[in-house]
């Protein structure tokens, strides 16, 4: 048996009471059972209870898709840039009037087939994330935070921003412009899909 | 009746252990010089604890009516703004003592440093004080975002757009930090759990175990040139020191208790004066005019930022902050023996100097913005009269579409006016006609500060603007090119 001399009492310096710690002689291998089941036991909790406590603080919900309907394509006169407000979907049942979510919509014609062609932005600087203003005078969306400026397009102008702004995924359903309710969109995890 | 209460407390003594535990914490001596006009260095620690237990005590009052809830935390606060008695002075006061916590927790920090207190045995006393700094700055951070309008809406969108920038894993953390996919009521709860359990629960332990060890290593001496730490003799030195040394409990603490009374009564006097700060508005992030602005103590961060060129953002933001703090924990095992007298450190005191003028210059420049255009410069501050007065009709028109364009938003006339781009006053002398057409239409080459206006304006537009442009210059100054005025062109 290995074990058996691996077992040593713990030194004791209180010479009032000296208690017989050693294990006596011929149970050596029921104490290292003992030990092991314990840790066993010990880890098995800790996993157990682990796993899902960790898994709540750390998972995602599955991202949902859901459309928000913007408007008739009437509304939306040729190129021109107008904010759309409407509650995010995504939200969750207790957020007011924090869920408000506004969107800069262009209606941008038809293209050679007859499809509608719309440039739905987020209202978020690419840079940090501070709103943009439209400015239709002179067609350029400024930020207020570190000075970020766009085209109509959306493209980068000038400023910090490392890229134009964030591109929403919309579709016409039925004459009606429809847009994905749009998370927070940030470089990696842009609302379209491309970084 | 005292024999009663004195067998009561030798009945509870027998169990707790009191007298054996606290009171030889109690009756420790310091040494003696503290006991002198030097001992007022020692004050700023005990202060910041003030604030804390202030913190502590208006916390759990706001706490009593503020709902952590997004569609109700913005009405819960006007109720204790305008309804709640007290409601409106719990609320400054609990903002105007988290300030000066941090100002003191600042000045004892950097009182420690300048008479190396930090030097043997007290390295690890350090190391959980800068804890101590992380937790308080977090404090002020989560209450930020605690006060629930657009400041706090779009400071957490700054901070989600940091956070997405990590390599990798950054749209996880984005998630993680907001609490979902889009900013509200996972978010707020969020933050409301850390600035109420979890950073005080730490906050608490570690300020416990900081008292330990300034128990446990003593309070250091105040420093005298020429007296140098080694960590071989150190402690023989310090008992004898403290075998003439004074009771703690005595005039020692009678000086924090000064300094700290003076302290509380100063941040009320503020926050009586000044009141509580915010909600700035309600958390509708489509209100226009937005402009949000981090808390002093990050201004010199969304100042650092702003001014550094866009390629080193992301290095400032990730990997800049984490030097700072691993240089602030490290401070102590750089130098942990030798000279404590500040006249004997000059690097110390002048790094102290350098920190706190860089620091000074970007909490100025993060205060001011500059920037940040002026949204509303365009529409609302008006051409100076004495730039137009006799113009020609060209030039009026240019100036009408100076305005129109946005031009003010970031360039000021007369000092007015957005003030990310140059001053345009005297725009005139410095920049010929064609000069000008390129710089309006081609912008800043390569993505730089300013927007090619070149496909934002018509020919006509363009030419009146340029008109107005060239002939703002000073009175009898001439146009740039125009031969006389070569040297003062290129001013």
């Amino acid at each position: 048996m290995v074990h058996d001399t691996s077992i040593t009492p713990p030194p004791t310096d209180d010479s009032t009471s000296p208690p017989d710690l050693a294990p006596p002689p011929s149970t050596p291998s029921r104490r290292t059972l003992f030990r092991w089941l314990t840790g066993i036991c010990a880890a098995a909790a800790a996993v157990i209870a682990g796993i899902p406590v960790v898994g709540y603080f750390l998972g995602r919900r599955p991202r949902k898709v859901e459309w928000v309907k913007l408007g008739t394509i009437d509304d939306f006169p040729l190129n021109e840039t107008r904010m759309i407000m409407f509650d995010n979907p995504l939200r969750q049942p207790w957020d007011g009037i924090t869920a408000h979510t506004g969107v800069y919509v262009r209606n941008e014609g038809q293209n050679g087939k007859g499809e509608d062609r719309f440039l739905v932005l987020a209202a978020n600087c690419a840079h940090l994330g501070c709103p943009v203003s439209w400015f239709p005078q002179s067609g350029l969306f400024m930020c207020p935070c570190h000075g970020g400026v766009y085209y109509a397009n959306g493209e980068h102008a000038s400023g910090p921003p490392p890229r134009g702004l964030f591109h929403c995924v919309w579709q016409v359903k039925a004459g009606t412009l429809e847009v994905q309710a749009p998370h927070y969109p940030t470089l990696q995890d842009t609302l379209d899909g491309t970084v | 009746m005292y024999r009663l209460l004195k067998s009561l407390g030798n009945w509870l003594d027998a169990r707790v252990g009191f007298r054996e535990t606290f009171l030889p914490m109690m009756l420790h001596p310091v040494p003696r010089a503290i006991d002198g006009p030097m001992g007022w260095w020692y004050v700023f620690g005990s202060a910041s604890m003030t604030f804390l237990l202030i913190q502590i005590v208006t916390g759990i009052g706001l706490a009593l009516v503020y709902v952590p809830a997004a569609d109700q935390a913005y009405e819960s606060l006007l109720y204790l703004n305008y309804q709640q008695p007290f409601g409106w002075f719990l609320r400054a006061l609990h903002y105007y003592a988290g300030s000066g916590m941090v100002v003191m927790l600042l000045v004892h920090m950097t009182q420690v440093f300048l008479h190396g207190a930090y030097k043997y045995p007290r390295e690890l006393t350090w190391v959980i004080g800068v804890l101590l700094l992380l937790c308080t700055l977090g404090m002020f951070f989560t209450g930020q975002i605690l006060r629930w309008d657009p400041d706090a809406y779009w400071g957490l969108a700054v901070a989600g757009s940091m956070a997405g920038r990590v390599p990798i894993i950054g749209p996880w953390i984005v998630e993680l930090l907001l609490g979902g996919e889009v900013i509200g009521g996972g978010s707020l709860s969020r933050f409301f759990t850390l600035h109420v359990f979890v950073i005080p629960g730490a906050l608490v332990a570690f300020l416990g175990l900081h008292l330990w060890l300034v128990l446990k290593c003593g309070i250091s001496a105040p420093p005298v040139p020429g007296q140098v730490v080694d960590p071989k003799t150190y402690d023989k030195e310090y008992h004898a020191e403290l075998k003439k040394g004074v009771p703690f409990f005595g005039d020692a603490l009678l000086k924090d208790i000064l300094f700290s009374s003076l302290a509380v009564i100063a941040v009320v006097v503020i926050a009586a004066w000044l009141g509580p700060k915010g909600p700035s508005g309600p958390p509708d992030p489509t209100i226009a005019g937005a402009n949000p602005r981090p808390e002093w103590p990050f201004l010199w961060l969304f100042a650092l930022l702003a001014l550094s060129p866009p390629s080193t953002e992301t290095f400032i933001i990730l990997v800049f902050p984490v030097i700072c703090i691993a240089v602030l924990f490290l401070v102590p095992f750089i130098s942990n023996r030798g000279e404590r007298a500040p006249s004997r450190r000059p690097m110390a005191v002048l790094l102290v100097v350098v920190v706190y003028a860089v620091l000074a210059a970007l909490t100025y420049e993060g205060h001011t913005a500059p920037w940040s255009p002026v949204m509303t410069a365009w529409s609302g501050d008006p051409i100076p009269e004495r730039l137009v007065e006799g113009a020609e009709p060209l030039s009026l028109q240019g100036a009408l579409v100076f305005q129109y364009k946005n031009c003010r938003n970031c360039h000021a006339l007369d000092g007015s006016g957005g003030r990310r781009g140059p001053d345009l006053t005297t725009i005139g002398a410095r920049l010929t006609r064609d000069q000008l057409i390129d710089q309006i239409s081609n912008g800043t080459p390569g993505g730089g500060n300013m927007p090619a206006y070149g496909k934002q304006m018509n020919p006509a537009e363009m030419t009146v603007l340029t008109e107005f442009l060239v002939n703002l210059r000073p009175e009898g100054q001439p146009a740039a090119g125009s031969g006389a005025s070569a040297d003062s062109g290129k001013n």
